[in-house]
């Protein structure tokens, strides 16, 4: 079941469009959304959570959230036997509230949070910034932005539509994991190619290390 | 949708030729070319109303259909709707003088806190190309400007869009607001955007979600017939 693998060697490619088949031994099943593999993978080596195992539902699923559910709740299934908990490593990610009746109705936790930005800034102080005129990137999405939101939304192909996606917005928020100059380079680059200005804020990884604790 | 060349010169196409043309420039996203057959069509002493049903929006309802069938994806729709605005900024002016039908008005805007109106535009000019009279109140709108420019206006129908799921609870104040005020029964409210469904707009009592734009316009001229009837 488990697999010895590393952070490094998992690509943000096999993540974004095949996820994770599954990383560790535990008794705790986490089923994650691809984009946070890595961040999880990172807490679970720095706190020492060997009970817990990760798999992961392609990245990608963050363009159509309302494929999530369905995808969740098939995990689960799949899973339920052979684990004696499991944790759904997801927010409600625009899912309309259907995450979380899915969620309820298998008897599993969720993160409860609109999505991974605000629960990687802290949900609450999230929610009261109000930026509503903010564009956020993670880390997973600044390093994929061309594959998430350049080319999904034809800006390769039309770029004269960036205003209508974009024209509403004024920042790009980048929510950092890590501390790395070249990513704050790249998420800059964003911030300059959707003609936004730019806006860092380092988190962590915020409210993921609590959720990931449970059922310790 | 076309495999014409560049070599097609639009004004030596005879009418039937031209509005199947339109049809393919709109799908293809081509705005200089709708335009010019626009303005070709009046030339010719086509009445503006018949230019938009007849060209525009048959040519807008194939792309809503690609769309729902996954053949068009979000980047191809804004581009025959940017088209589409080119023909229709120069059709509205035409269309009032000449007194084109009216099926109905909305206030239609994106809910408070929410900036995101890519959804809300498509229906608009949707709307607008079916004949309702649309008043846009853009982005970020409180209870309040939703009613009032209902009240004021003369509104049929109240539209509200949201994208995010924080935000979307917030239509559901708007139709508190309006019950309380005893004028629930006075619009008809039609609700729409990525992350509602049906079950939610039952939930917050809309009379209708619209999951697209074809749907809202279908929706608002069903309800309008019903509202018509009983009057």
């Amino acid at each position: 079941m488990s697999q010895d693998l590393k952070p490094r060697d998992i690509t943000d490619d096999s993540l974004r469009d095949q996820g994770l088949s599954s990383v560790g031994a535990g008794k705790t099943l986490v089923i994650a959304c691809g984009a946070l593999a890595r961040e999880i993978l990172a807490i679970i080596d720095a706190n020492g959570l060997e009970h817990l195992t990760l798999t992961c539902l392609p990245a990608i699923l963050h363009n159509t959230p309302h494929d999530i559910p369905k995808a969740v709740e098939d995990a689960v299934n799949k899973h339920k036997d052979d684990y004696d908990h499991i944790l759904v490593a997801y927010g409600d990610c625009g899912t309309g509230g259907q995450l979380q009746s899915v969620c309820a109705r298998l008897g599993v936790e969720m993160i409860d949070s609109p999505h991974c930005y605000a629960f990687f800034d802290g949900t609450t102080q999230f929610l009261e910034r109000g930026e509503v005129t903010s564009f956020f990137l993670t880390d997973f999405l600044a390093r994929q932005f061309d594959a998430f939101v350049w080319k999904p939304l034809g800006l390769d192909r039309y770029p004269d539509l960036r205003d209508m996606y974009f024209g509403n917005y004024e920042t790009l928020v980048y929510l950092a994991q890590t501390d790395d100059p070249a990513l704050v380079q790249t998420a800059k680059d964003c911030a300059a190619r959707l003609g936004l200005k730019f806006d860092l804020r380092q988190t962590g990884y915020g409210e993921l290390t609590g959720f990931l604790g449970k059922r310790a | 949708m076309s495999d014409q060349g560049d070599d097609l010169i639009l004004s030596e196409l005879n009418d039937a030729e031209l509005v199947e043309q339109m049809m393919d420039d709109l799908y293809d996203g081509l705005k200089d070319e709708i335009e010019e057959a626009v303005g070709i069509l009046l030339e010719r002493g086509w009445v503006p109303y018949d230019i938009l049903t007849k060209s525009l929006v048959l040519g807008m309802q194939i792309v809503g259909d690609d769309f729902r069938d996954g053949i068009l994806f979000v980047p191809e729709v804004l581009r025959a709707a940017q088209a589409m605005k080119g023909g229709m900024a120069i059709l509205k002016p035409l269309l009032v003088e000449t007194g084109a039908p009216k099926m109905g008005k909305m206030v239609i805007g994106t809910v408070k806190g929410d900036i995101h109106d890519i959804g809300k535009n498509l229906v608009a000019m949707m709307m607008e190309g079916a004949g309702f009279e649309i008043i846009d109140l853009g982005i970020n709108n409180p209870a309040e400007d939703y009613i009032n420019t209902a009240i004021n206006e003369g509104c049929d129908i109240i539209g509200m869009s949201a994208l995010l799921t924080t935000t979307m609870p917030y239509m559901k104040v708007v139709i508190d607001q309006l019950k309380e005020m005893g004028k629930r029964d006075d619009y008809i409210v039609l609700v729409g955007g990525a992350p509602l469904n049906e079950e939610f707009g039952t939930a917050i009592g809309a009379d209708a979600y619209c999951d697209d734009a074809a749907i809202a316009v279908e929706t608002a001229k069903s309800f309008m017939l019903r509202k018509h009837n009983q009057a």
